[in-house]
């Protein structure tokens, strides 16, 4: 019986090095459950490499990782995600020759049970095509579920994304910039959807878009050369001077130029 | 024990001929990415052609020297018409289009030298055997074989160690993209490895010729001990590919000589009869699969790409 | 990703026809080399099937095929010579032991992909080759005529030539049908998606590994039920219908027709084995046309497909 509730993701001394480069630099963040956290950094800072520790695409040298109490430091791509931790990919990884219901209803029938069933349509099935085309709907894509991947736009891809990873019904979420490339308008509807994914699903966000960053997150961590440097809530960060130096200010000269 | 050194030179000596056919397709796979089935092809050309040219010269070494000049040329112009269409597609293009050539070439070389296939002689000193210790009795030319293989392995070696085009090689078969950013005329680099991969292949032939076989199709069985070869000793790797012939050669021909009488000694002739044949020749298949679960890379790999 | 049921335009139903309607036309003509040949056409159809299942659909480009052809062959041979002479033993145990073979290699083989997949597959087929050609009591070498064809206890006699045409014709489309039940099936699906995003599949929670093997498993064991009709149609099984160069064949026929089509294989197949049969009543030398034109296809025929991955097929 605990008496306080556990973080629902721990990492702990999370450390990989490709080569001579360190990537990750004994990386420590709690991320208690509901939370909207978002890492930002500046690019090569490592941010994608966590995902693929976390996700368990990459295996670290050194450190922990918890989820919801158990280690699964070890386990495999498909175990973790089965446990409940869903990942969206930066570069858009869709089956470009399905439908974006096609998609989603694989999402969902992975969180099926096992299938080792080899006689029943699987592309009419009410069962999974019902819950996915509400997935679909959850991220405004009710419109275009009978259409190819490669016809939708890339805006639409990002959205995608997502809707795959919440067809698993995870516990969280670790979303690798979800609104690359987006323009204005995309950008807006995507933070339409995280605005309503926050506080429903534990959330794990690496994104560049600042002003989105710090409209939603409940707290930002701050990642440069794969070492956090700081860790807080948004006004927090927003002060912090080794958070302004090494990245904030940077960013800030682009953002106006 | 005297047969056992007798089989560790022949396995040696296997190891060779395998060094001579796995070099070659381990460049051309580690450089251009191509799965080439008709490697083994180009195996029989050099030992038809060396049939030829020494009966026409009545040389052996004469006729080696033409074959080995034909062999290359005809990796050239193979190339040049075959090969160039199939770089940058996927391997499944590669083993289908390769396995055309396979068949197109088993045909025409019926076509030219008849179904019977070739006997190569021997000048009849090579023929005799040495005693290299004392007690051991090997023959000459087996001998020539190893040492010519272990020249070509050297200039080999000095080629890509020491020279610019072996610098090139190397730097394609670790990353190929940057070789073609670099500036260098690609198209002739890969036609000229293709070519020299065929000139080793059909070394491999023409050497092999006396002892073993001049016949249509000989390449086949071959091939894919040189495949297992390279992907033992890591893609794109000479190194590699020298260590794995000789350990692939050993295990193979040590293999054939003593798994049967071990088996004799533990079950029945039968089963020794059965299975012995059969274990001996699964077992580097079996290396194969050890090395491609735990280091599926190979031993020695050539880099990252 | 449709794989529906539906015959490439007009061939697949055209070729259906013909084949059912050929018995009769090798009797009205006297034909018996027709009934040979076609009924050659129908079980190689039926293997390559088989390597469709994995290769067309699954993207596991299997190079060791025909070992599945050749176990299930000597698994008639080998019982039979053993006095064992009914189907109903012989043709289970072709189909379970090539299912075992097939999980095996599959175990070991599906840690690997590209290339180093092709080489692998290619090798354990080789080790059976050299397994059966080292078996002398079963013929080695020379390979072994068997005398009697599967008994089926009075119910088939697979001796009447017409009669076996059909149960093969039969087979083959029963083996079309559960191949297309299979690959729109959830476990289907799983293997047409783990083919063209595999990372995707197990970043949703797919065990990916367990379903190809199980596939592979299945493919195996479908290809040695073709290996026992085969060993039955010629009466004789020899190590060299294993030899790699035969999984080649079947894996140009599988290509030929099309890839991870319903009717392709037997398109494929139908395409390959008559063009090789009308080559070489025109020519002793048919390689020399067939080897180009297979490169021609590998090049132009496959429209540049780059990848088994994601290709786009139409319908």
């Amino acid at each position: 019986m605990r008496a306080v509730a556990e973080p629902l993701l721990q990492i702990s001394g999370l450390t990989k090095r490709f080569g001579g480069v360190i990537a990750s630099d004994a990386i420590t963040l709690d991320i208690p459950r509901g939370e909207f956290h978002a890492i930002i950094g500046p690019n090569g800072a490592g941010k994608t490499t966590l995902i693929g520790l976390l996700a368990g695409e990459i295996a670290p040298q050194g450190g922990t990782i918890k989820f919801d109490g158990s280690d699964i430091t070890g386990l495999a791509v498909h175990r973790r995600s089965q446990l409940g931790l869903a990942r969206s990919f930066q570069i858009t990884s869709l089956f470009p020759d399905c439908t974006a219901l096609d998609n989603v209803a694989l999402a969902v029938q992975a969180n099926s049970g096992h299938s080792f069933r080899f006689w029943r349509d699987a592309r009419n099935d009410s069962a999974l095509r019902g819950p996915a085309a509400a997935v679909l709907a959850r991220v405004g894509l009710a419109g275009r579920a009978d259409t190819r991947v490669d016809r939708l736009s890339h805006g639409e891809h990002r959205q995608l994304e997502i809707a795959v990873a919440l067809a698993t019904r995870p516990r969280m979420l670790l979303l690798d910039e979800p609104m690359a490339g987006m323009g204005l308008e995309e950008s807006a509807r995507m933070v339409g959807i995280l605005r309503e994914l926050k506080g429903d699903i534990t959330t794990l966000l690496i994104e560049h878009d600042m002003e989105t960053v710090f409209a939603l997150a409940d707290r930002i961590t701050v990642l440069v050369y794969g070492r956090v440097i700081a860790s807080g809530d948004p006004a927090a960060i927003k002060a912090d001077a080794a958070v302004r130096e090494a990245y904030l200010g940077e960013q800030q000269a682009t953002d106006h130029g | 024990m005297l047969y056992f050194i007798e089989q560790s030179l022949n396995g040696f000596q296997l190891g060779m001929l395998l060094f001579l056919l796995a070099a070659g397709l381990t460049l051309i796979f580690g450089i251009m990415d191509l799965v080439n089935l008709a490697h083994g092809s180009l195996y029989m050309l050099g030992a038809y052609f060396a049939a030829t040219f020494a009966e026409a010269t009545d040389s052996f070494v004469l006729g080696a020297i033409l074959a080995l000049a034909a062999t290359f040329a005809a990796g050239i112009v193979l190339e040049i018409i075959a090969i160039r269409p199939l770089y940058g597609r996927n391997h499944l293009d590669h083993v289908l289009g390769t396995f055309g050539l396979l068949i197109f070439f088993n045909d025409l070389v019926r076509l030219i030298w008849g179904p019977a296939g070739m006997t190569l002689s021997l000048p009849s000193e090579m023929l005799h055997a040495v005693q290299i210790i004392p007690g051991v009795y090997y023959p000459v030319y087996r001998l020539v074989i190893i040492a010519a293989t272990l020249a070509v392995a050297a200039l080999l070696y000095f080629t890509v160690m020491r020279t610019r085009l072996g610098m090139l090689i190397r730097a394609g078969a670790s990353n190929r993209e940057m070789v073609g950013a670099l500036g260098v005329n690609i198209k002739l680099l890969y036609t000229l490895v293709f070519g020299l991969g065929a000139a080793l292949a059909g070394f491999a032939g023409l050497m092999q010729a006396p002892i073993l076989t001049v016949q249509i199709g000989m390449g086949e069985n071959i091939l894919i001990l040189a495949f297992v070869v390279i992907i033992i000793g890591g893609v794109g790797s000479i190194r590699g590919a020298f260590v794995a012939s000789i350990l692939v050669g050993l295990i193979d021909t040590m293999g054939r000589a003593f798994v049967p009488d071990i088996l004799r000694s533990v079950l029945s002739n039968f089963g020794a009869s059965t299975l012995g044949p059969a274990l001996s020749s699964m077992l580097i298949y079996m290396l194969m699969a050890g090395i491609l679960v735990f280091r599926p890379e190979g031993l020695f790999p050539a880099a990252s790409k | 990703m449709s794989a529906r049921l539906n015959p490439r335009g007009g061939i697949a139903v055209g070729l259906l026809a013909i084949l059912a309607l050929l018995p009769l036309y090798a009797s009205l003509t006297g034909d018996a080399f027709a009934i040979t040949l076609f009924t050659r056409i129908i079980i190689m159809a039926m293997a390559a099937v088989s390597l469709n299942l994995i290769m067309g659909y699954g993207g596991m480009v299997s190079f060791g095929h025909a070992a599945y052809l050749g176990i299930g062959s000597y698994a008639v041979g080998i019982l039979w010579k053993e006095g064992i002479a009914s189907g109903f033993v012989q043709w289970p145990v072709a189909i379970a032991v090539s299912a075992l073979f097939a999980l095996a290699v599959g175990a070991l083989s599906l840690r690997t992909r590209g290339v180093y997949f092709i080489m692998i597959t290619l090798a354990f087929a080789q080790m059976v080759y050299y397994a059966a050609l080292g078996s002398d009591r079963y013929g080695g070498d020379d390979g072994m005529t068997i005398r009697q064809r599967s008994q089926f206890g009075g119910l088939l006699d697979l001796g009447n030539r017409t009669l076996f045409y059909y149960l093969c014709f039969a087979l083959l489309i029963a083996s079309i049908y559960l191949v297309s039940r299979i690959v729109n099936s959830r476990f289907g699906l799983v293997i047409q998606g783990a083919r063209s995003n595999e990372r995707r599949m197990r970043a949703i929670g797919f065990p990916v590994f367990r379903y190809k093997l199980v596939c592979f498993a299945i493919a195996g064991a479908l290809c040695g039920l073709a290996g026992a009709l085969f060993a039955n149609h010629t009466n004789f099984v020899s190590p060299a219908m294993m030899f790699w160069t035969r999984s080649g064949d079947l894996m140009v026929m599988v290509v030929l027709g099309g890839l991870g089509t319903p009717f392709g294989p037997l398109i494929g197949t139908a395409t390959y084995l008559l063009l090789e049969e009308a080559l070489s009543r025109v020519t002793e030398y048919s390689g020399l046309f067939l080897g180009p034109g297979l490169l021609l296809v590998a090049l132009y025929l496959r429209g540049g497909i780059d990848g088994l991955m994601g290709d786009a097929r139409r319908g």
